[in-house]
C-alpha cells in the first residue's frame, strides 16, 4: 500500500468504530430534516409567485444533504490540532513523505468515514418513508456522482488549509467556529442556495462552499439540469486545485516557523 | 568525511513576555514585549558511524533543539549540519527515511490501533519491502520481548511497554542513525535496564550510531564511551567520560568503615564528604596525597574495619559542572 493510502485506511478503520455517535448522528439529521423540510413546505404554501426551485424537487435535496452532513468541513482536523498542541507533528514531519498529502490523506478519511456509517441508513429511512426519490435521469445521477467526488476532495483541500492555520494560531477553536457558521449556511445546510436574494447570488455560487453541497444535491434534483454539469463540475475543481496551492503554499511557511516545544 | 557534521549552529526562539497581573493582560493587547533566547549558540561536532554519543546538559541548555535541528523537523537560523551527506532540513523527506528518532515524553504509535497495526502502518509510510519488515519485526519483538502486547491498543500499555514498542517502531525501517531522546524517563528500574542493553547491542552488534539526551548519569555511565555537555546553548566539554570527569575534578572517595564510633577524623589532604555511624567518606586529591599514605597515616589514629577507594559517582560530577554554570 501506499503510504498516504496506508494512512487513509488506518484512520477510516478507527473513525468506523464510532457506531453509537453514528446512531445519535442518524436520529439528529433526521430530525433537523424534518424541521428544514417542513419551514420550506410552509414557505412555498405562503409564496406567490415562480420560485428557483420546486416543492417536488426539496425532499431530495433536504435527505440527502442530512445524510452526507459529516462531508462539509465544519471544523478543522481535531486530530491534527491535538498533535499540534501537543507536538505530536513533530512526528509527522519525522515521516518520509510529504505534509500537506498525509494531511490530505487523514482529511479523507475523516470526511468519508462518518458519512458512510450516517448516509447508508438514512437513504433508506428516507426512500421508504420520507419521499425521496431517484434522480430524473441517469445522466443527472451521473453527474451527482462525480459531483459528490468533487465535493469530497474540495473538502479535503479546506479541511488541510483549515489545519495549516494551525501553524499560527495553535488552538484552531477560532477557525473551526467561524467556518462552521460560513460552511453550514453558504453550502445550502440551512436553506437551498437559489432562496437567497438574486442580487446574493453571484456571491453564494462564486464562494467555494456551494460546491461542497448545493452542487450535487441541485445535480441530483435537476434542478441543475445535466446539461450544465460540467460547468459547475469545473468550478468545483478550480476551487479544490486553487485551495490545494493555497495550503501548500501557507504550510511551507509555517513549518519553516515552527516551534516544537518541549520535550 | 564524519557521518554527522554540525558546524556553528544557531537557533534563536522570540518569546512574547507577558507583564504580570491583570492589568499587565490587558496592556499586552496592545503592546507586546518579545524577548529573543537563544536555544543552540553555535554548536558544533561531529560523530563517526558507529558512534554512542551521550549529549547531556540542564533542562533548557538546548539538547532538544539540537536533535530536531538534526532531526530535520526544525529549520535552524544559520549554521551547518550534513547527515549522510544531506542537510536534513532541506532535504527533509530524504533524511528522514535514514534516521530513527525516539521522543520519551510522546510516542509515535497509532494510540488506538493495536502496535502490530501501528507497524504494519509505519511499513507502509516508510516503504518497506514484506519481507524487510517481517524479518526486521519479529527480530525487534524477540529482542525487546514484545510479543505479549502486539495486540494491544497503544492507550493501554504501561510507560515501558510503550517505550519498547517506540523503540521498534523506530527502527522497522533499519535506520543507520537513532536519535533517542530522554528514552528512560519515567522508567522502573528493570525498564530501564532493558532499555539500555538493547540499545547497547543495537550499537555494538549492528553499528547503529546513537545520539543519546538524557537526565539519568546511569544511562551515560552503561552506554557511552563519548559525551558531550551543553549548556546555554552551547558544548562546553566534548570526549571521554573520563576526561569530563577530568576536567571537573580529581576528586576521589575513600570510604572507611571504623571499629568504634568515636572522634572526629581529621587529615590536611582530605575533607568529610559524610558521616554516617560507622561509615566515614572522604574526599582528596590523588595528585596531593596518595590513597596508601592516607589510608595509612587515618589507619594509625582509628581502628579501620573495612575501606575502599572510587570515583565520584557521575551523578556529583555533573552537578557540580551544571552548578558551576549558574552566575
Amino acid at each position: 500500500m501506499t503510504p498516504y493510502l496506508a494512512v487513509v485506511s488506518a484512520r477510516f478503520r478507527v473513525l468506523l468504530q464510532y457506531r453509537a455517535a453514528a446512531f445519535a448522528g442518524v436520529v439528529t439529521q433526521t430530525f433537523f430534516g424534518f424541521v428544514r423540510l417542513a419551514i420550506l413546505l410552509a414557505f412555498f404554501r405562503a409564496a406567490s409567485g415562480p420560485q428557483p426551485m420546486t416543492p417536488a424537487d426539496l425532499p431530495a435535496y433536504i435527505w440527502l444533504g442530512q445524510a452526507m452532513f459529516q462531508m462539509v468541513p465544519w471544523s478543522l482536523d481535531r486530530e491534527v490540532a491535538a498533535l499540534v498542541r501537543t507536538g505530536g507533528v513533530s512526528y509527522e514531519l519525522l515521516r518520509p513523505v510529504d505534509l500537506y498529502n498525509q494531511w490530505f490523506a487523514r482529511a479523507l478519511a475523516l470526511r468519508t468515514a462518518p458519512v458512510l456509517l450516517r448516509a447508508l441508513p438514512m437513504v433508506v429511512l428516507a426512500a421508504a418513508f420520507f419521499g425521496l426519490g431517484p434522480p430524473p435521469s441517469a445522466a443527472s445521477g451521473l453527474a451527482f456522482a462525480a459531483s459528490v467526488a468533487a465535493a469530497l476532495l474540495l473538502s479535503c483541500a479546506l479541511t488541510v488549509l483549515l489545519n495549516v492555520t494551525l501553524m499560527w494560531t495553535l488552538s484552531g477553536e477560532g477557525v473551526s467556529q467561524l467556518v462552521l457558521v460560513t460552511v453550514i449556511v453558504f453550502s445550502g445546510l440551512v436553506i437551498p442556495l437559489p432562496f437567497f436574494p438574486d442580487w446574493f447570488q453571484p456571491v453564494v455560487t462564486a464562494l467555494p462552499f456551494a460546491g461542497l453541497m448545493d452542487t450535487p444535491l441541485r445535480l441530483y434534483t435537476g434542478n441543475i439540469p445535466a446539461t450544465d454539469a460540467v460547468a459547475f463540475l469545473t468550478r468545483q475543481v478550480a476551487w479544490t486545485l486553487a485551495l490545494v496551492l493555497a495550503g501548500r503554499a501557507l504550510l511551507a511557511r509555517g513549518t519553516r516557523r515552527l516551534v516544537i516545544h518541549g520535550g | 568525511m564524519p557521518q554527522i557534521l554540525v558546524e556553528n549552529l544557531v537557533k534563536t526562539f522570540r518569546v512574547a513576555e507577558r507583564r504580570p497581573g491583570l492589568a499587565g493582560a490587558f496592556a499586552g493587547l496592545f503592546s507586546r514585549k518579545h524577548r529573543t533566547v537563544r536555544a543552540i549558540d553555535g554548536v558544533s561536532f561531529s560523530i563517526e558511524a558507529g558512534e554512542l554519543i551521550g549529549y547531556i546538559g540542564p533542562n533548557g541548555a538546548g539538547k532538544s533543539t539540537t536533535v530536531k535541528a538534526l532531526s530535520g523537523i526544525l529549520v535552524p537560523d544559520s549554521g551547518r549540519c550534513e547527515i549522510l551527506g544531506r542537510t536534513p532540513w532541506k532535504d527533509r523527506v530524504a533524511h528522514v527515511a535514514r534516521i530513527g528518532v525516539v521522543f520519551g515524553q510522546r510516542t509515535q504509535l497509532w494510540w488506538d490501533l493495536p502496535v502490530t497495526e501501528s507497524f504494519e502502518l509505519l511499513r507502509d509510510i516508510y516503504r518497506v519491502p514484506a519481507e524487510d519488515f517481517l524479518k526486521r519485526r519479529d527480530e525487534l519483538v524477540a529482542l525487546l520481548g514484545l510479543g505479549p502486547v502486539l495486540d494491544t491498543p497503544a492507550r493501554q500499555l504501561s510507560l515501558g511497554q510503550r517505550m519498547r514498542c517506540d523503540l521498534a517502531a523506530a527502527l522497522l525501517h533499519a535506520p543507520p542513525i537513532l536519535f533517542l531522546d530522554e528514552p528512560t524517563i519515567g522508567l522502573d528500574a528493570s525498564a530501564k535496564l532493558a532499555v539500555r542493553d538493547f540499545v547497547k547491542r543495537l550499537n555494538r552488534e549492528r553499528g547503529v550510531t546513537v545520539i543519546l539526551t538524557t537526565h539519568d548519569m546511569d544511562d551515560i555511565e552503561a552506554l557511552c564511551e563519548r559525551v558531550m555537555v551543553i549548556a546555554d546553548g552551547r558544548i562546553l566539554s566534548d570526549g571521554t567520560l573520563a576526561k569530563l570527569r577530568q576536567s571537573v575534578t580529581r576528586e576521589r572517595w575513600l570510604t572507611l568503615d571504623l571499629v568504634e564510633e568515636k572522634g572526629a577524623i581529621e587529615d590536611p589532604d582530605a575533607r568529610v564528604v559524610e558521616r554516617d555511624g560507622l561509615r566515614v567518606r572522604l574526599a582528596f586529591d590523588p595528585e596531593k596525597v596518595s590513597p596508601a599514605v592516607l589510608v595509612a597515616r587515618i589507619a594509625a589514629r582509628h581502628p579501620v574495619r573495612d575501606l575502599f577507594v572510587e570515583n565520584p559517582p557521575i551523578e556529583a560530577i555533573v552537578a557540580r559542572l551544571y552548578g558551576e554554570l549558574k552566575p
